[in-house]
């Protein structure tokens, strides 16, 4: 069982959350020129990494607040969680 | 190589089984190949057997981190079937199936083929329908196909929950008696053998650190146990292609999710078949020992780590209990899981890339173990021939720019779409 530090509600177990991939990814800016492969890269490509990696989970059975979490790919380890808004450095 | 046969089974037994040839060989890697498949799993396996069989390219090698076998063909639920609607798949799969019912001839090896059938089950009229504009597909294809109304699923399986008072009832289903199971180990070593014997080098315990890639074009790979030139690369390492791919500055539309599956207490006879619940995701088969064989959903999140997690085993089980109530009386044997190259359409790649040289066979989401010989069988053409075969022209690596997406059932990485 995953245990998230929900950034509004505190800690709460996986059961409670939906996930939503990789946080890293950027919609490319509407009102600017887009390249099919900046599109591309936005709805398909990903890195996928093994390791730390920055995603996005919504608290769907609590607060239904969408959260950053960074979490290990291999140990499953969860270092930090983040509002959706937060800048994460 | 020595056959196995009834004769050398008795022939052996006078010295007590000591004198039998290994399967296959030990080698230290050469300094150059033609071809270098990476990953010994049971489609890089497979790949190296068809090179050697089908287009007569010995000079291959299999490059593997851990052993033979160790991964995905050692952990799925061993189910073959080929019951899909749309032609890329269903011309592939039942390519396959015509590979699988020559196997155990093919390789000498038993790999216990045992095409006992896969019912689908449905539960709304609207399922109903569903499965018969598939099963016309299906058979349009040349692929056996059987829509079965309630009746009839309730004769071949009774032990499912007919009752009245249940939140999905059974309203049929669609079956496709072709299908089966296999031994999957035996799938993995039954290929190496062969291949070994043709001359492949099956080289394992050596990890690929990075690529000798210069002005678009491949010239070998670096490896924990040195550098090995070869004029082709193949990519056949399931959970680990994205690691691979951020060597080589590529992204792909795949994601690694973690999958489970367990076993139960072997128990009697009791299920001639594999059965998926159509409400959810599960199915279940019996195995040749007797334990119930039961899988259903990834994890969900984005995993390497091969081991899962209990919530998403309570939830699986939980249609299995509403789909046979028995199953609740068993005893959990072994639950284990893998890491599956999720791509984002649910359907898999065998393509070439933007580097001259180097091919690309992944995305095989829930379904890897059926699509072993005709993974292999394709890949091995599309690298011998360095252009792609029919039967794996639609799993492009483009078609995710181009539009051609091929939406099965649109379970690739996002579980909570389906």
């Amino acid at each position: 069982m995953l245990y998230i530090n929900c950034p509004h509600c505190g800690m709460r177990s996986q059961n409670e959350f939906s996930y939503g991939g990789d946080a890293s990814v950027k919609r490319p800016q509407l009102n600017k020129e887009i390249s099919d492969k900046d599109w591309d890269d936005f709805v398909y490509n990903r890195k996928s990494l093994r390791g730390k990696h920055l995603e996005l989970w919504q608290h769907i059975s609590g607060c239904r607040q969408w959260i950053k979490v960074e979490r290990d790919t291999a140990t499953h380890e969860i270092f930090r969680t983040f509002k959706a808004d937060e800048e994460v450095a | 190589m020595q056959k196995y046969s009834i004769f050398n089974l008795v022939k052996n037994a006078f010295s007590n089984h000591e004198n039998w040839d290994l399967a296959w060989k030990d080698p230290t890697p050469k300094e150059e190949y033609d071809v270098v498949i990476i990953g010994g799993g049971g489609h890089g396996l497979a790949t190296a057997y068809y090179l050697a069989k089908e287009h007569n390219i010995t000079k291959v090698a299999i490059i593997e981190k851990g052993w033979i076998g160790g991964g995905n063909v050692g952990r799925n639920t061993t189910i073959i079937r080929s019951n899909y609607m749309h032609d890329e798949n269903g011309l592939f799969s039942e390519f396959g199936m015509d590979l699988w019912r020559r196997m155990s001839q093919d390789l000498n090896y038993n790999v216990m083929f045992s095409p006992r059938g896969i019912i689908n089950l449905a539960h709304s009229d609207a399922q109903m329908n569903a499965y018969a504009r598939r099963g016309n597909s299906m058979r349009l294809n040349g692929i056996d196909a059987v829509l079965l109304n309630r009746e009839q699923v309730k004769e071949i399986i009774p032990m499912a929950d007919f009752s009245d008072n249940v939140r999905f009832p059974i309203f049929g289903g669609l079956m496709q008696p072709s299908a089966g199971t296999a031994r999957h180990d035996a799938v993995a070593w039954g290929y190496a053998r062969q291949a070994d014997s043709m001359g492949v080098d099956i080289i394992q315990n050596c990890e690929v650190i990075g690529f000798d890639v210069s002005a678009g074009k491949i010239n070998g790979i670096r490896t924990s146990r040195g550098n090995i030139k070869a004029k082709k690369v193949g990519l056949c390492v399931a959970g680990s292609t994205n690691i691979l791919a951020e060597k080589l500055n590529m992204t792909l539309p795949i994601e690694t999710h973690l999958l489970q599956a367990c076993v139960s207490e072997p128990i009697k006879p009791v299920l001639d078949n594999v059965v998926t619940f159509g409400a959810g995701h599960f199915y279940v088969s019996q195995s040749d020992k007797g334990e119930m064989v039961m899988g259903g959903d990834l994890d969900g999140y984005n995993s390497y780590a091969q081991r899962g997690n209990l919530p998403t085993l309570q939830h699986v089980l939980t249609e299995g209990i509403a789909m046979m109530p028995f199953l609740s009386k068993l005893k959990m044997l072994r639950t284990w899981g893998g890491i599956m190259d999720m791509s984002m359409d649910g359907s898999p790649i065998i393509d070439k890339t933007h580097i001259e040289g180097l091919y690309l066979n992944c995305g095989w989401c829930y379904g890897g173990f059926k699509a072993t010989p005709a993974s292999g069988w394709t890949f091995a053409h599309t690298i011998a021939q360095d252009r792609v075969h029919e039967l794996n022209a639609g799993y492009s690596l483009n078609r995710f720019s181009t539009g051609h997406l091929i939406d099965e059932k649109g379970l690739g990485t996002k579980t909570w779409i389906s």
